[in-house]
């Protein structure tokens, strides 16, 4: 029953919060300088002033900034997006929707890589703590995490997709010939395009989630409980496995939920690396363009999101460790 | 060849197809089939001419959309859905004949009605389109029977038949009464042209189709695909790798990354001058540079060659002027500013500045000669200029400080607004000599195009005339003289055109560089049956 | 010193520490390790390989990569510290106190870290740089305003568990201030995750200056810095190597240093963590 009250009281909150996001958005992408303009490498001298003029008018950019701000939330109650700057003025939502599933699957498919590496990788290490394989794996992990995700992208294409031709460079899926595979050479397909992307964006975060795991672990196996279960004389394996991991796992589920709009961003560079259509690109193309609806629906997107990822973290923190579910219940 | 499209450019468009046919029945001729993969930086955003204003859209609508008039291979226009016009005794009628059986995509023939429901779209206040500049000097359009379509110009003007383009060619049958801004006709348009569009996933591809009843004949190549491909050294990786036919090289590119057997043996490179160039201009309201001695010093502390070497590889031309050195109205004999850092040190000394306290740096009235010079960021080719320019003018004593803002940011805040000392910019050229927007003193004011400030009663004067004149003598004789006198001023100091540097997979035959670049024929491109790498069921 | 002693006996930490000395003497004497004017243009030279005259090459411009990468060290170097010593200042404050006190003061300092842990960082850095220049203060600034969420999030969960503690509950008997039993007691206890969090953060914000640059909004030539180099450099990658392999491992290694002695000084710091 206090769960619930604790779910009800958290999804409350997030009301405000989400609200306080899109009047701060709005307000900093309204007063940062530019005004919406296709981007273009030299300019077009058949562009007059009364054109831009228009342009600006059929925006309604020349109302003021707390109007349009009212227009937007009108529109948002209604799941209603607006429609983009850009010339084709398409609707936000079309925009966000053919764009989304891939920039999640890829992000998705990563973070699993993630954890199914480096979980193992830091209960290892802390339990082997100070051994040549923790001193190693260490080195490893930061390797990846040091090389700059797009360096490492370029030197993985010309090593895989030049030298060694075994995947291909770029793209979500064969250009030609493509509709005539049968759903299992499609599925392949996109596991060969999906390869690198996947595994480069996965390598930079395997030392940070490695290193909770590892230093979370040695926490717990410090713990007077396990010390406890030690000395009643329980397998190694299971105290590790079925006492400390459970509680060493905590810290972890609350750097997913946060990695969120950290992996969204970090979208921009590989998705524009490897020529993948996904939200990423669309982000950074409508910040360029000052493309004002696209980047507001974009961001209430990755808000939503990443309250909801924050939304279970609390939820999974709670669920596991009743002090937090208690303090915090205490607290209000 | 070229003969054959001066003296017949009309019977040109009749004839090729005529002599592919005779080829084919000889058999050694044309193939049909096979796709083009071609990659882009940037996607498409919307495939009606008139509302699109970036160069991927205009490539492709291109390739969907005719339009009255187009330039051929030598840049002369000729006749595309026109066959023909007019052009009254004192310059302001057109009339335009129109080819008769050209048929939309979906069964409808072309009319002027057409020609008149794209006039009248573009002129309509409503409509968010960038071009109705050229429109607005048109009194009155008609369209008398279904193939005569007649404009009336307020006066003379020079530049109007080049500007029915595909801007104005739209489907009055499927767009009257509908709201341009809000069809979904820029994604899925219907068109008259070569291609048809197949498919468009966004930021990922667009696919087109051939058209069987293009009326100039069926383009050989089946497809056009188009691959965006947002990060150039992935293009490059691609290309390499097999995945794409067709690509714009960087000059590194093209001199020192394609020289491989594995390049010579499948790719074919191509090179022209581009319809653009770079120039640094000055902010003439800044008191720094009201002195054209200050002006051409830097002209001749800059070294132009340096630049086209260093930056361009060699891949381009010094500027001279507003004007590409090939087109017909340029002009080879302006005053020219070479490499002479000697000279440059005089004319500033004659200006007043030297280096009075010694510390390197040129002074005047106990003040340092420093100044910003502003460019767009991302483009390479201009971040290297600025920085070569940089280290010129350090050389002669003045201090440039280079700071690269964002698109958009840039135009609104510096160049609308004039914040700025000088700035790195290009311009893309027309095919018009027609400057007017750039050079006239009344275009200087807030948004308008001569944002530096230009000031010059004769170049008013005779940019006024040059819009007037049809004649094509008197016209350049006019240009010329304005190319003197911009040469002699130096509001700019005009840096260099740059090539467009095409490579194209060597399976593509039919490609004929002429002054238009090459893709002015490419409907006539097509590749061997044997060759023939992407079959279609 | 006794810290110093400790850090050398583990190799990892004693070689991070060594690389991470090493860069800072080459930031401060960069003027006098460079062979050539790092921005010295010369155009008959560009894109020349390794050799006796230019160690590790020429770039597009001719001019020298070593020595461009010497003072690329001193920026680099400056935007990862000052961006991490601003956002731990930041977060160590907030989060400290919003642990500390709980309740309103803590749910309004989570609300603002969710606020800004819901936007992603590119947005909000961009649209910072789009009001100010691109200049290198403003980069660290901005980085710094933009990552010291983490940071607070550790602190306070660090205080969260450790306000109590029996240390802390003694201290309040014998009537200890609340700065006191803060900064005095509680802080010193919950070190040890941000000084593992800073050091990490150093080569953290040197990857982000060059994800940055690589979107063309990092720092601007011609003053060098890593990211900018590699970024310069990536699309002539198969030709001119040098290019992006020399400015990629400085990043690699300094980013690595940071890293190996961040992992060393939470050993030796954290008293939870020491054998014993």
């Amino acid at each position: 029953m206090e769960i619930i009250t604790f779910i009800a009281k958290k999804l409350l909150w997030l009301i405000p919060t989400f609200f306080g996001i899109t009047v701060i958005s709005f307000t900093v992408m309204h007063l940062a300088p530019g005004e919406p303009m296709a981007l273009q490498a030299n300019f077009n001298p058949k562009m007059t002033p009364e054109m831009r003029e228009r342009l600006r008018r059929a925006y309604g950019l020349d109302k003021p900034l707390y109007v349009q701000y009212a227009r937007w939330l009108k529109g948002l109650v209604t799941f209603d997006l607006g429609r983009s700057f850009s010339p084709d003025r398409r609707p936000v939502w079309d925009k966000i929707k053919e764009r989304l599933p891939v920039t999640l699957l890829i992000n998705c498919l990563s973070m699993l890589l993630i954890i199914v590496v480096s979980v193992p990788l830091g209960v290892a290490a802390a339990v082997r703590h100070n051994s040549p394989f923790d001193h190693i794996t260490t080195v490893l992990v930061y390797l990846g995490y040091a090389a700059p995700s797009f360096w490492l992208a370029l030197l993985a294409m010309i090593l895989f997709g030049i030298k060694l031709e075994w995947l291909p460079i770029s793209g979500l899926h064969s250009l030609m010939g493509y509709s005539a595979m049968s759903t299992m050479e499609k599925v392949m397909d996109w596991a060969r395009h999906l390869v690198l992307p996947v595994t480069v964006s996965a390598v930079g975060g395997l030392a940070g989630l490695s290193r909770y795991m590892k230093s979370s672990m040695l926490e717990v196996l410090r713990q007077d409980y396990i010390l406890t279960a030690r000395a009643k004389g329980l397998p190694e394996n299971r105290v590790i496995y079925r006492h400390a991991l459970r509680n060493a796992l905590l810290p972890l589920i609350t750097i997913l939920g946060l990695s969120v709009p950290g992996l969204i961003g970090g979208s921009v560079i590989f998705e524009s690396l490897f020529a993948i259509p996904g939200v990423g690109q669309l982000m950074w193309s409508s910040v360029m363009a000052r493309d004002y609806p696209v980047l507001m629906g974009n961001l209430v997107i990755v808000a939503v999101l990443t309250l909801l990822g924050n939304l279970l973290a609390d939820i999974g923190y709670a669920l596991a460790d009743p002090r937090v579910r208690k303090g915090i219940e205490g607290e209000q | 060849m070229k003969g054959l499209l001066t003296s017949a450019l009309i019977a040109l468009i009749f004839l090729l197809p005529a002599l592919n046919e005779q080829c084919v029945l000889a058999g050694t001729g044309p193939d049909y089939g096979d796709t083009i993969i071609v990659g882009s930086i940037g996607d498409a955003s919307i495939l009606i001419p008139m509302l699109a204003t970036d160069a991927t859209s205009h490539e492709i609508a291109g390739l969907i959309f005719n339009g009255l008039v187009k330039y051929d291979g030598d840049l002369n226009l000729v006749g595309d859905l026109a066959k023909g016009w007019e052009i009254s005794e004192d310059g302001l009628v057109i009339t335009f004949h129109l080819r008769r059986g050209v048929k939309w995509e979906d069964g409808v023939e072309f009319t002027s009605a057409d020609c008149l429901f794209g006039f009248n779209l573009i002129t309509d206040p409503k409509t968010p389109t960038a071009y109705a500049g050229d429109f607005k000097e048109v009194e009155k359009a008609e369209a008398p029977d279904p193939y005569t379509f007649r404009v009336r110009y307020k006066e003379p003007f020079a530049p109007a038949l080049s500007s029915w383009g595909n801007l104005v060619v739209l489907p009055k049958h499927i767009l009257e009464g509908k709201d341009i801004t809000k069809t979904d006709f820029g994604r899925h348009p219907v068109g008259l042209g070569p291609y048809r569009l197949k498919e468009w996933k966004t930021q990922e591809r667009i696919v087109l189709e051939f058209n069987p009843t293009y009326f100039e004949g069926r383009p050989y190549l089946d497809r056009y695909v188009m691959r965006i491909i947002p990060d150039p050294a992935t293009m490059f990786l691609e290309l390499k790798s097999g995945g794409l036919d067709w690509m714009g090289l960087n000059p590194i590119q093209y001199k020192r990354q394609t020289n491989t057997r594995f390049f010579r043996e499948n790719f074919k490179k191509y090179r022209y001058l581009s319809f653009s160039y770079t120039y640094l201009g000055y902010n003439l309201r800044d008191p720094l540079f009201k002195d054209r001695r200050v002006r051409q010093a830097i002209s001749y502390a800059i070294d132009k060659e340096e630049i086209v070497r260093g930056v361009l590889l060699g891949l381009g031309v010094p500027a001279t002027g507003p004007y590409k050195p090939d087109a017909w109205y340029y002009n080879p004999n302006v005053r020219r500013y070479p490499y002479d850092p000697e000279r440059a040190r005089a004319l500033l000394k004659e200006a007043g500045w030297a280096d009075h306290d010694g510390d390197g740096w040129l002074d005047k009235a106990g003040r340092r000669f420093t100044f910003t010079v502003i460019t767009n960021q991302g483009n390479a080719l201009r971040d290297r200029t600025a920085q070569i320019i940089q280290w010129r003018l350090k050389q002669v004593g003045i201090e440039m400080k280079i700071r690269t803002i964002e698109w958009t940011a840039f135009i609104n805040d510096f160049i609308d607004k004039r914040r700025f000392q000088a700035v790195i910019l290009g311009w893309t050229l027309g095919q018009d000599p027609d400057i007017y927007d750039i050079w006239h003193s009344s275009k200087t004011g807030p948004k308008e195009l001569n944002f530096i400030g230009y000031k010059n009663p004769e170049v008013d004067r005779l940019l006024i005339e040059g819009r007037h004149t049809f004649d094509r003598e008197k016209r350049k004789r006019i240009y010329w003289r304005i190319q003197e006198i911009l040469a002699e001023d130096q509001p700019y100091t005009f840096l260099y055109v740059p090539m467009s540097l095409p490579i194209i997979h060597k399976r593509f035959r039919g490609i004929e560089p002429a002054p238009a670049g090459i893709s002015y024929n490419f409907i006539r491109w097509w590749v061997p049956k044997n060759e023939q790498k992407y079959i279609m069921p | 010193m006794k810290l110093l002693k400790e850090l050398m006996k583990n190799p990892m930490s004693c070689t991070g520490l060594l690389f991470v000395v090493a860069l800072a003497l080459i930031a401060i004497f960069a003027k006098e390790l460079s062979p050539y004017d790092p921005q010295a243009i010369d155009t008959y030279h560009i894109l020349e390989a390794p050799s006796q005259s230019h160690l590790l090459g020429t770039d597009a411009l001719g001019r020298d990569v070593l020595s461009r990468l010497i003072y690329g060290t001193r920026i680099s170097l400056l935007v990862g510290i000052v961006a991490v010593g601003i956002a731990t200042a930041i977060g160590t404050v907030l989060g400290a106190i919003a642990g500390f006190y709980g309740g309103v003061v803590d749910m309004v300092i989570m609300r603002l870290v969710d606020v800004m842990l819901c936007f992603p960082t590119i947005f909000l850095i961009m649209a910072v740089i789009a009001f100010l220049e691109p200049s290198i203060w403003n980069i660290m600034a901005v980085i710094g305003l933009t990552s010291w969420m983490g940071v607070a999030r550790l602190v306070r969960a660090e205080f969260l568990s450790l306000r109590s503690r029996d240390f802390v509950l003694a201290a309040r008997v014998i009537g200890a201030s609340d700065w006191r039993i803060l900064f005095g007691h509680i802080l010193p206890n919950a070190i040890a995750p941000v000084i593992v969090a800073a050091t990490l953060g150093v080569g953290s914000a040197i990857l982000t200056e060059s994800a940055l640059s690589f979107l063309g909004i990092g720092v601007q030539p011609p003053t060098p810095s890593w990211g900018n180099m590699l970024t310069a450099g990536k699309d002539n990658i198969e030709i001119a190597w040098w290019l992006s392999v020399f400015p990629g491992l400085a990043i690699l290694i300094t980013v690595l240093a940071y890293n190996l002695l961040g992992e060393g000084l939470r050993e030796v710091l954290d008293p939870r963590t020491k054998r014993s």
